[in-house]
Formats: structure tokens, sequence, C-alpha cells
């Protein structure tokens, strides 16, 4: 055992003293934070306003337009071509041209601009103008507006799970839909990433010839093992910082811009009504705010309903397992073959149950709790991924026992037989191996 | 003198061939012992079976009359034919790291690699990553790490590839050194001069299996073939009139006043017949066996014959006068 740890340690330390790993250890939680604080910045920082100049022939349109979202509204008399003077000076960036006719031809609707039209003024015009045109024909029709709207009942269930200990927790699907996603994915990336790792140490060891002056005086297997495990927590280090400086950077920043990340609906129900409303009034204006802040909103609350450390001490487990499961074959491959070229076709069957479990992780996130779910997250080569999707949307323990009890046992049968082909193939030089061959260097004793 | 190692009725097979059958060896203790044979003959396959990177099949090996086992790997030094360092690493930090593996701890390690750097102009080199290095200092370097944790064997295959001349004589030395100080050393090459220089025991192996082995000296002698080489001046007749048919005139050169030839005495004849006539006919100026090298002796065991002998059925090398 002390040799096999001497092994680990030079395996660790001369992985973690390189640059490369320095600087993905850093940026990888810059970018991730930044994926997380980015949005809400913009948000909130986006300063340029986009000035629209109306100019509205109808006279139907002009008094809906209410500056919002960084677009400003200029009423600008019934002159276009004045508009379009004006506009070439630079005082405005687009001008709306609203026909006389566009009660009744609503195709005849123009925005002008010199640039690009700024999407969300788009967006945000076309939304006004729908209303507008919708109230102008329910009073044609004569239909009172008021009385549509109080038939119009939004319905919006709240999920709630039962949990085991009887516990009520709002679900949000789409969160766990996400989170499940992403730590599937990450699962992946960190296999491949530290797998061919291993493949490369392997490689790197038997072309120069180090392998035999280190296997006589340790075991095969100790080397192997020794680098499989030293690379493994190469992995788990880079992984445990990023989770530690993603959450530092964004406390960092909720505590020292709290207001930004202040959403609950609840109160904003409050902070916008000055005056006492009655409780019809107030649940429609709830309604209205849950709706526009949804994302926001469901994302810090759909976020704080999620067990995180039992997502992270599953997520260490499944990639630590699916790690030393996928390790070993890469190993095994790395031995086997004389230069990087070679492993293209032994990498294909190992990289397949991988990009299975990729691929499947969509079909898993609809039906957390379906057949193909429950098989994938059972059998040892997908497991890792797979279980990782699962977990956000709640996984029996009894699944979560037989899937990491299997993926043990998954990931020592593993090892056994790259070890078989390890101590063959590290001291085999300028033979083309095949499968055959493999096959005998695994079943001869 | 007692045998360090003792290899018993080595037999390992591989998927498709036999790559060694039925192979004992003894190598004594204090020595230095030639393992030879042509490439594929089943050597490296023995040195691995020793250092146990792998397992023979059938058969046995005692070092030191303790059976072969994973604690021995501390005693035993190799430097492998085929080797390499970590290109990335540094020199220091690596010969530390190899030491480790032999079992020294860090600071012994330290201190014993200092004095080898020292004593091969290596110390500059310490904190340089092994790809600035030239081959023949990492030569040195793997040369160091084989003996550093001071094996009771070493085992050198190919030991002098890469190096100059000088640095070659250096590896001599220090190779006789250990020697001296108290270590049995395994020596595998192709190089026969440095067999004949170095060797005191020698085994050879060829397909599969051992077809010679014992002291370089006695091995020579066995494979003297009767063949003298005389020098004669003042000729009174050529020199094949002189030998009757017990004798086989092989090579001469000269004229009549100065001759040097090779002359084969066959059967059991007497040396000293042979001396008779050419005391009498002519003047004796040099008479002497020719033993033959251990490149001779070598191919003539993998390939069948001498190839001086071959002088012996190519007639037109005598001219006679």
């Amino acid at each position: 055992m002390g040799k096999t740890s001497t092994i680990i340690k030079r395996e660790f330390l001369s992985r973690v003293r390189k640059r490369s790993f320095v600087v993905m250890t850093i940026l990888g939680p810059l970018l991730m934070a930044a994926i997380v604080i980015v949005p809400v910045v913009v948000a909130q920082w986006s300063d340029s306003e986009y000035d629209v100049a109306i100019v509205d022939n109808s006279d139907y349109f002009v008094h809906a337009f209410d500056d919002r979202d960084n677009v400003r509204f200029t009423p600008l008399g019934t002159n276009i071509d004045h508009a379009l003077e004006l506009m070439h000076d630079g005082r405005f960036d687009a001008v709306l041209h609203i026909p006389e006719a566009a009660f009744q031809a609503p195709s005849t609707l123009r925005l002008f601009s010199e640039k690009s039209v700024n999407l969300n003024a788009r967006l945000l015009i076309e939304n006004i103008l729908k209303l507008e045109f919708e109230s102008l024909k329910l009073e044609h029709a004569g239909i009172d507006e008021e009385v549509l709207r109080k038939i119009e009942t939004p319905v919006n269930i709240q999920a709630i799970r039962i949990q085991n200990d009887g516990e009520l927790i709002t679900d949000y699907p789409e969160i766990s839909m996400g989170l499940g996603i992403v730590s599937g994915l990450l699962i992946y990336i960190f296999i491949f990433l530290f797998g061919s790792q291993v493949l490369r140490g392997v490689l790197e060891e038997k072309t120069s010839r180090i392998v035999e002056i280190i296997v006589s005086s340790v075991r095969p297997f100790q080397l192997m093992i020794g680098k499989i495990m030293g690379v493994g927590l190469v992995g788990l280090t880079q992984f445990l910082i990023w989770v530690f400086l993603t959450f530092f950077i964004v406390g960092i920043f909720q505590f020292a811009m709290p207001d930004m990340f202040q959403f609950t609906p609840d109160e904003r129900v409050f902070i916008s009504s000055s005056q006492v409303l009655s409780m019809e009034e107030m649940e429609q204006q709830r309604e209205l705010i849950q709706q526009q802040d949804t994302m926001a909103g469901q994302l810090l609350e759909g976020l704080s309903a999620i067990n995180f450390p039992v997502m992270i001490v599953s997520f260490i487990f499944f990639f630590l397992g699916g790690y030393l499961l996928y390790a070993a074959l890469f190993a095994a491959i790395g031995s086997a073959v004389d230069n990087e070229a070679d492993t293209q076709q032994f990498m294909l069957p190992v990289t397949v149950p991988l990009l299975l479990a990729i691929i499947m992780s969509n079909l898993v996130i609809s039906n957390p709790d379906g057949p193909v779910a429950f098989w994938l997250s059972i059998i040892p080569l997908t497991s890792p991924v797979i279980m990782m999707v699962r977990i956000p949307f709640g996984v029996p323990y009894m699944e979560l026992m037989l899937s990491g009890g299997l993926l043990i046992i998954g990931f020592m049968a593993t090892t056994w037989l790259a070890a078989r082909i390890y101590r063959t193939g590290i001291l085999m030089y300028g033979k083309k191996v095949n499968y055959r061959e493999l096959w005998k260097w695994i079943t001869h004793a | 003198m007692d045998a360090l190692l003792r290899a018993e009725h080595i037999i390992k097979e591989y998927a498709n061939h036999r790559a060694l059958n039925d192979v004992s060896l003894e190598i004594p203790e204090q020595s230095i012992f030639g393992l030879l044979g042509p490439n594929g003959a089943g050597k490296t396959t023995l040195i691995r079976i020793i250092n146990q990177i792998i397992g023979p099949d059938k058969g046995e090996i005692y070092l030191n009359n303790e059976h072969l086992k994973p604690g021995h790997v501390e005693k035993i030094g190799y430097l492998p034919e085929e080797r390499g360092l970590y290109k990335k690493m540094k020199v220091g930090e690596q010969a530390e790291y190899l030491a480790r593996l032999k079992g020294l701890n860090g600071f012994e390690a330290r201190k014993l690699l200092k004095q080898w750097f020292e004593r091969f102009d290596l110390t500059p080199w310490w904190n340089k990553k092994v790809e600035e290095l030239s081959k023949g200092m990492q030569q040195k370097v793997q040369f160091i790490i084989t003996v550093l944790h001071k094996p009771s064997l070493l085992i050198f295959d190919e030991p002098f590839t890469g190096f100059d001349p000088i640095n070659v004589n250096i590896l001599k030395e220090e190779i006789l050194k250990l020697r001296h100080d108290g270590a049995t050393i395994i020596f595998s090459t192709h190089d026969m001069a440095s067999v004949e220089e170095l060797c005191d025991h020698i085994a050879l192996i060829n397909k599969s299996e051992k077809i010679l082995e014992g002291q370089v000296q006695q091995i020579k002698k066995q494979h003297a073939g009767r063949i003298y080489e005389v020098e004669l001046e003042n000729m009174k007749k050529p020199l094949e009139n002189m030998l009757d048919d017990r004798f086989r005139l092989l090579t001469s050169t000269g004229t009549t006043d100065s001759t040097r030839a090779r002359v084969k005495i066959l059967n059991d004849t007497p040396a000293n017949d042979l001396l008779q006539p050419l005391l009498r006919e002519a003047q004796l100026v040099a008479f002497k066996e020719l033993t033959p090298s251990m490149n001779d002796i070598f191919i003539k065991q993998v390939t069948g014959r001498f190839p001086a002998e071959s002088a012996e059925t190519d007639k037109q090398h005598i001219k006679p006068r």
C-alpha cells in the first residue's frame, strides 16, 4: 500500500501543479458563476435606451405606448418624412409608422430603422399593438372589456410533492430537468476528461518505456490503480474547488447586491399595491407578476426546493463510481496500443454507452420514473449519467442503493478485466492488437 | 562460492510459443554473469521473471536460497534495455520517486542521490526536466536509479548503448567497483568484447533453451579447436611438406624466409608432435594455441560452426609455396 500511495501522490501532484489545471480550476467557477450572474446583471444594467418615434396617422394607438424596458416612445405628429429626417440626424433609433388604415389592415404597419431593428423593441411594440387591437375590436363588437377580463380565469396548478417523510414541497419540474441534465452532462464530461487523462498517462509510460523500470519495483496492478486513483483525486479536487468557488462568487454578488436577487412574488404584490386592493384584484395582480417573473422567481424557489447536500453527495459518488469504471477501461486501452492513433478502434465500445446515456437523458427527464429511466440508471455503464439526471426528480432510496451497489460491482469487474489486459499490454511493443488478442490476454492465466 | 541466484527448470509459455524451455541457471555470488543469446532467444523473458514482472509457468527461482518473493524487488536493481523516464518531470524529483518505489525513504534517497549526482557531474541538472538532458545524461540517471538502493543483485540489459566511449569506460569501472563492493551482476549484451572484458561466468540461451553455461576461461578452453599459430623463419622446405596427415594447414602467409601459419592438429595427436618437424626444418619464432573469442563461441553455438573454421573448408586460403 505504501508504494501505491507513492504512485498516487506523484500522479496527483504532477497534474495539479500543471498550469492548465490551475487555469481550468479558476476559470471553471468563473464561467459557472457568470452563467448565473451575467443575465441578472445584464437585465439590470442594460442602460442603453432605445428611442422610438411614433407617427400615428390613425390616431387610434398613440396613447397606448408607455415607456418600458429601456424603450422610450415619443409621439411625433403625423409627418412621416419629418420623423425619418430626425432619425437620420440621430434623434431617434427607429420610427414606427401607423398608417391611417392600420386598423383595417394591420399589415401596413412599419418600423423604420437605420441599423437593424432592436429585437426587444420590436417584440414590445408588437405586443402593445396586439393588446390594443384586441380591446379596439372588443369595443367594436360591443363587449365590455371589464366583463371579459373577469371571465378570463388564470389557472396555474401548483405541483406539490409529498416526500418520504411526509413533508410537502412545491415541485418545479423545469428546475429538476435543468439540474438533471446539467449534472448528467457534467458527469459525462468529467468521465471523459479524466478517463482520457488516464489513457494518455498509461500510453506515456508505455511509449517512454519507463514502465519497465517501474514494474520491476511495483506490481503492474499497483501502477494502474495508483494512476487511476491519482487522476481521480485530481478530478475530485477540481470539482470540489469548483463547487466551493462557484458558491463563493455567487455569494459575494448576493451580498454586494442583495436586491438583485430578491424576487419573491408575494413581496412584489404588496410593494406595487400602495392602496388597498380587493382579494380578487390582488390575486389577479399576483398572477400577472408571477407570469412576468416566472423565470427568476421559479428558479430561486425551485432551487431552494432541491436538496443540495444529497445532490452533491450523490454527484461525488456517481462521478467516482463512473470514473473508476471507465478509467479502468481507458487504462486497458492505453496499455494495449503503441500510439494514440491506435486507440480509436478500442474507444468506440467505451464511448457508445456514455453517448447513449447522454442521448437518452432527454427521454429520461420527460419520464424520470419510466422503465427506460429505471433500467439505464441501474445498469452500471449508463447509471452514473442517468442516475444524476433522475436524482433532482427524487429517486427511491432502494433504487439508489441498488444502482450504487451495482456500480461498485461494475467498477470492480472492469478493474479486474483491465488489470489482466494491462499487465500484458504494457510490456508488449510493436504488435497490432485486436479484440481476439485482448481476449487471449484476459483468459490466459 | 555460493550461488546468489538459482533458477530451476524454468518454463514460460506465451500464447503461441514457448519462450523458455526448462532453463536452469546458477549465478555465483559477487560475479559478473553474462547472459548471452541472439535476439528473441528468451533472455528478456528470463530477466523479467527474475524481476517478478511476470511469473514462470513452471520452475522455481531462489535468491540467497530463499524462494523469490515480492520483498525481493528491493534487493534487485534492473536496468532494462528499452528504458525511459518521464520527460516532463524534473530529474531529481523523478530519481527520488523511483528510489522510493524501490523502498528507500525520501531522506535516504535524496542523500544517496546527491552523492551519485556529484560523482556523475549531474548536480546542476537536478531541477531540470528530463527532456532537457542529453541521451547520455539520461542514461547516467537511469544507471544511478538502478544502483542507488544498493541491491545485492544487479541486472544490466545492454547497459552501454547510447554512451560515448569515455562514458562506457566510466560505466565499466563503476560496474567492476560494484562487484568489488559485493554486488552480483547479471549482464546481458550482444557486445562480446565487453563480455570478455567483464564477465566471470556466462550462460548462452538459444531458441528458449540454455545451451552453454560456465566460467569464461573454462568455456574458452573447451572450445579451443586445437589450432596453433606458428611463426617460422628460414624454412628448408614449404610448410605443407613438413606436415604429415596428422596435421592440417589452415592458412599460411609470407615467404620461406618468414612465414606465419595456422595449423590444426587432428585427432588426439599431442601438440609436441607438431613441434618436432618444425624445429627440424625451420627456425621457430612463435608457437601458441589459438583460443576462440567469445564471439566465435557464440556464433559456433548458435549457428553450429566456428567463423574461423570456415577457413578450414576454404582451401583457397592456403597458398603453398
